[in-house]
């Protein structure tokens, strides 16, 4: 088994694993602290011959201490999580004019409409693409979760990109992969008997590469609407 | 084993002054107030997160006659208190009068309600009838159980009270089906607020 | 058998004593002891099927679509030549969360020992409302066996998750399973009159019934436990009761309170379910540290260090625990703002807790230890509740929970605090409080091997799930072959599946240790353990009615070496003076 978090292809990535990593180490300290001091403590003040246990009830200072240091380091923890909580959530962080693509999940599939040669999403020239997600690196997405069913959730690891998508609701999430490559959306919300195949290909593309097989989708589309 | 008063009087250091039936129920009106704030809290989130309003309540219930039986459910609370009354002074026929009058007019309560409940259904509105049917029913509905469950334990206590059970010195019981009762009806108040009027 | 009733002030007074049948005396019981056991007895067997729940889930995991060995047995709809359907696999996850966290874990914590022990170490004869209590048991029996009964239903028991989402767990074309979800529906909310009349009964039996000069800083550790998760229970389980009793109308009746048609919520069930959620696991694990503080304690002849802070922890829980819920609903679609809020609240959560920690391991320093199953299992607990604390601290932080959520992450940080944290210190109260239960000692190195297999075989079964979440693998995956980002994961689960089975071994070896050592152990004394808390003053097992005289306290529940005693422990009802009348000793009144 590999120790490691999955190969990171994605902006937002890098600030997640940096806060992963750093609360790993804040936590292996104090893992060894109480690990280390309670396993010194049974063999230092086992019971002996002759040895009468100390009778105290306490001590103010100590407990300051204990008090005062996990509480400074969880405030620390929560101003630094909530930075990146804003840059990847907030409504405000969204990209303007991002490429917008609809992802509408099901029992037990992923259904992707994307923008027709308009660039807009909402109109006729609208095509869906069973279980494909394809879109370019080094740019800006938006995907709009939508449910038809019950409640699944969109999760591409190696962008480190996870939301559900809930039915009655449109829910927008923005990403950027900093390279191309063939990834699979995982379905992470239990939602039935399928759940454990409900997959789709992400298919990221080079950016000109991505322009020639949109321009291939669009014409088929329109052919096939022509028709 | 030592005398009941020198046990009584070590106990007083340390337990609170109100009797065990009474604090019990105060404890079960707590969880009380939790179960309904769920299905209330439920109602005013659904009802105001709607994105289509939801329609006027005089155009669905009938509030003129919800009002009605609105102000019977307060007059069983003031029979009630009667009754409590009564039994603090010693009075057993007033204490047995007024009990059956809370009884008579839970009851009614009851009997109204359920008679709204048919006449609801006639005109075609049911729990499926959409979100309102949804939160009308389970609110008015476990609000009518909780009515029902009071009166019956009231018949008990009313029961109790006709064989003597209860005295001047001794009457924990009537004080704790009292105070349910006023919850019950106090939590009525707020439903036919919410429900009916706004 | 001498009936208990208050008087007009709320004191119990015992009337004569007449003769009761084996029934009344044994059945249908109004003795709070014989209850604790009767949910001792019935919540080891529960255990016993979430264990087996979890073995069967472990083995699909474990040796994708092979045969279930006695699979056979299973209906074709379950498991048709013994190899485990999708939905029979979803139902498995289902219920080996629905019965541990509701019929095993919760039961065994409050159910036995709030039941067994707070009439005794308050220094009172009985509950408050014994007939209540009664009817607590058999609420809790009917509401597990109509649990169980619904495996027998057509489509099966529910496979939506212990969590059950909507409109997954409320729409049968969706899930597949029809009766049985309204038989989880039905079991829950009768589940919750139980929790009820307990949380009713332990409030008002701590208010009203504590003996003279047992002050509220004067309580055991475990009281206080119990004492705030009855609050929490009667606070947060209504919330529950509420929501399933919803959740049933939406399946049966065609309501629509969180299906998207006509302006239902799907998120208000989360929100209802995780409001009662985030109290349940505080509930779930309070009382387990009352047990431990009072474990390690006596293990270590020592004062429990900072007494008052550590009551001030339990109460700090339990409140910051009503308003953390949302991080169980970071990815839900919830307003992000909300987010924010909910991280500050459960990073702060972890303070406290971190607190009592600390306080633990001050205990033992500069004690005198002594390496009893009990205090290995305390021990144990504190180690392993450490590192389940510690995850918990990667999905309080928000961008992180992005990646961990819904992964093995959270599996693993809910059994090391539920299995390592909770079920360890159940074992360990079991041990302690075996011989005044039984009056029989449990074998110590029969019970040292216990603990040294399950805490071996617990960590290789749960660390290796740290690491698999941090690869992805979801929870709740039938088989991890379709996706590619998880091709290297069977190796482990495979050995994973392994140490379970292991684990569950060593769990049967318990039990049987357990029923051999109710009829075989070695008698036990009054106080085997010299521990300082009023039951230990008491005949093992205690009779009816504990008292003939209600005791009197002087001083607080943790007096160990106490330099002017020659002896290393204080009953709470002996005086200082008394026990040694050559030296001169003042414990100040309020004062532990």
């Amino acid at each position: 088994m590999d120790w490691s978090l999955p190969l990171n292809i994605s902006t937002q990535g890098v600030q997640i694993d940096n806060l992963f990593w750093l609360i790993f180490w804040l936590t292996a300290i104090a893992f060894v602290l109480v690990e280390v001091g309670v396993l010194w403590f049974l063999w230092r003040y086992r019971a002996r011959e002759g040895h009468r246990a100390r009778y105290t009830h306490g001590h103010l200072g100590a407990e300051i201490v204990w008090t005062a240091v996990p509480a400074l380091t969880m405030i620390f923890l929560g101003i630094y999580s909530g930075r990146i909580w804003a840059e990847i959530r907030s409504p405000d962080s969204f990209p303007e004019d991002a490429l917008t693509i609809d992802v509408t999940a099901k029992q037990f599939e992923w259904n992707v409409t994307y923008p027709g040669a308009d660039r807009e999403l909402g109109n006729d020239d609208d095509f869906t693409i069973r279980n494909r997600l394809e879109f370019p690196a080094n740019e800006p997405i938006v995907v709009r979760l939508h449910s038809e069913d019950v409640i699944h959730s969109f999760f591409i690891p190696e962008l480190r990109v996870k939301q559900d998508a809930v039915p009655g609701m449109a829910i927008p999430i923005w990403f950027e992969a900093t390279e191309a490559g063939e990834y699979q959306i995982a379905c992470a919300e239990l939602c039935g008997n399928g759940h454990y195949s409900m997959r789709a290909s992400v298919i990221i593309h080079e950016p000109d590469a991505y322009e020639r097989w949109y321009d291939e989708q669009t014409g088929a589309a329109q052919t096939a609407a022509a028709d | 084993m030592a005398t009941h008063s020198a046990q009584a009087a070590r106990f007083e250091q340390t337990s609170f002054a109100v009797g065990d039936k009474k604090l019990g129920m105060w404890v079960f009106l707590a969880s009380e107030v939790m179960f309904f704030t769920g299905l209330i809290g439920s109602y005013i989130i659904l009802r105001w997160g709607a994105s289509s309003s939801w329609p006027a309540p005089n155009e669905v219930l009938n509030v003129p006659i919800t009002a009605a039986n609105t102000f019977l459910l307060i007059c069983s609370s003031v029979a009630m208190v009667k009754a409590f009354a009564a039994i603090e002074e010693g009075n057993q026929k007033g204490l047995k009068l007024w009990l059956l009058a809370t009884i008579v007019m839970g009851a009614s309560f009851v009997g109204v309600q359920a008679y709204e409940y048919i006449e609801l259904v006639h005109h075609g509105f049911t729990p499926a009838s959409g979100l309102y049917g949804s939160t009308f029913y389970a609110m008015t509905g476990f609000h009518g159980f909780h009515v029902t469950m009071g009166v019956l334990c009231m018949i008990w206590v009313l029961g109790k009270a006709m064989r003597g059970h209860y005295t001047q010195e001794n009457h924990q019981g009537v004080e704790v089906i009292g105070l349910y009762w006023h919850f019950v009806d106090l939590v009525w108040i707020l439903l036919f607020t919410i429900v009916y009027l706004i | 058998m001498a009936t208990t009733t208050a008087g007009p002030t709320g004191i119990p007074v015992r009337e004569e004593h007449h003769p009761q049948s084996f029934i009344r005396k044994y059945i249908f019981s109004t003795d709070h002891k014989i209850i604790g056991i009767q949910f001792l007895f019935t919540t080891l067997f529960f255990l016993l099927v979430g264990g087996l729940l979890a073995v069967m889930l472990r083995f699909q995991l474990g040796f994708p679509g092979e045969a279930l060995p006695g699979g056979s047995m299973l209906p074709e709809t379950m498991a048709p030549g013994g190899i485990i359907l999708p939905e029979f696999y979803n139902s498995l996850v289902t219920m080996h969360g629905t019965f541990m966290v509701f019929f095993a874990i919760m039961p065994l914590l409050v159910g036995v020992y709030a039941n067994y022990l707070i009439p005794m170490q308050i220094g009172t004869h009985d509950m408050a409302f014994p007939t209540l209590n009664m009817a607590s048991y058999w609420l809790f029996l009917v509401s597990g066996l109509i649990m169980l009964a619904s495996f027998w239903m057509v489509g099966g028991a529910s496979g939506a998750g212990w969590t059950q989402y909507a409109p997954l767990s409320a729409t049968p074309e969706a899930s597949g399973v029809y009766n049985g979800q309204i038989l989880w529906c039905i079991s829950i909310a009768i589940f919750g009159f139980s929790s009820l009349l307990g949380s009713i009964n332990y409030i008002t039996t701590v208010i009203n019934q504590r003996a003279p000069g047992m002050t509220w800083l004067r309580l055991p550790l475990v009281i206080w436990a119990l004492f705030i998760t009855a609050i929490l229970g009667l606070l947060a389980v209504p919330v529950l009761t509420a929501a399933v009793i919803m959740l049933m109308f939406d399946q049966t009746i065609g309501t629509t309170f969180f299906l998207p048609t006509d302006g239902g919520q799907p998120l208000l069930w989360q929100h209802l379910f995780w409001f009662f959620g985030h109290p349940e696991v505080y509930i779930l694990i309070l009382p387990a540290m009352g047990f431990v503080s009072e474990i390690i304690s006596n293990g270590s002849r020592k004062p429990v260090f900072g007494y008052k802070s550590m009551v001030f922890a339990i109460m700090a829980i339990a409140f910051l625990g009503f308003i953390v819920w949302g991080h169980h609903m970071f990815q839900s679609g919830m307003n992000p703002a909300l987010g924010m809020s909910f991280m500050i609240t459960t990073l702060i959560i972890a303070v406290p807790s971190a607190i009592k920690v600390f306080n633990w391991m001050a205990t033992m320093w500069g004690g005198a230890i002594k390496f009893t199953t009990p205090m290995l299992f305390a021990v144990g607990f504190v180690m392993l509740f450490t590192i389940g604390g510690l995850s918990g601290i990667f999905m309080a932080s928000t961008p992180v929970d992005i990646y961990i959520h819904d992964t093995y992450f959270i599996v693993a940080h809910i059994h090391y605090v539920l299995f390592g944290g909770s079920l360890f210190a159940i074992f360990g109260a079991i041990y302690y409080w075996f011989p005044k239960m039984f009056g029989r000692m449990i074998n110590e190195t029969a019970g040292k091997i216990h603990f040294a297999l399950t805490f071996v075989l617990f960590n290789l079964v749960f660390f290796p799930m740290h690491g698999l979440g941090m690869e992805g693998m979801m929870r709740r995956i039938y088989d991890t072959s379709r996706y590619t980002h998880l091709a290297e994961v069977q190796d482990t689960n495979t050995m994973i599946t392994w140490a379970a089975l292991g684990l569950f071994a060593s769990g049967l070896y318990f039990m049987l240790l357990f029923f051999w050592s109710l009829f075989r152990g070695k008698p036990a004394g009054v106080n085997p353990w010299d521990a300082t808390t009023l039951e230990w003053s008491l005949p093992s097992p205690p009779k009816h009615g504990n008292w003939e005289e209600i005791p009197t306290v002087y001083h607080g529940p943790y007096e160990y070496s106490h330099p002017d005693v020659e002896k290393d422990w204080l009953l709470q009802n002996e005086r200082p003076d008394v026990v040694s009348p050559a030296h001169e000793v003042t414990v100040r009144q309020g004062e532990a």
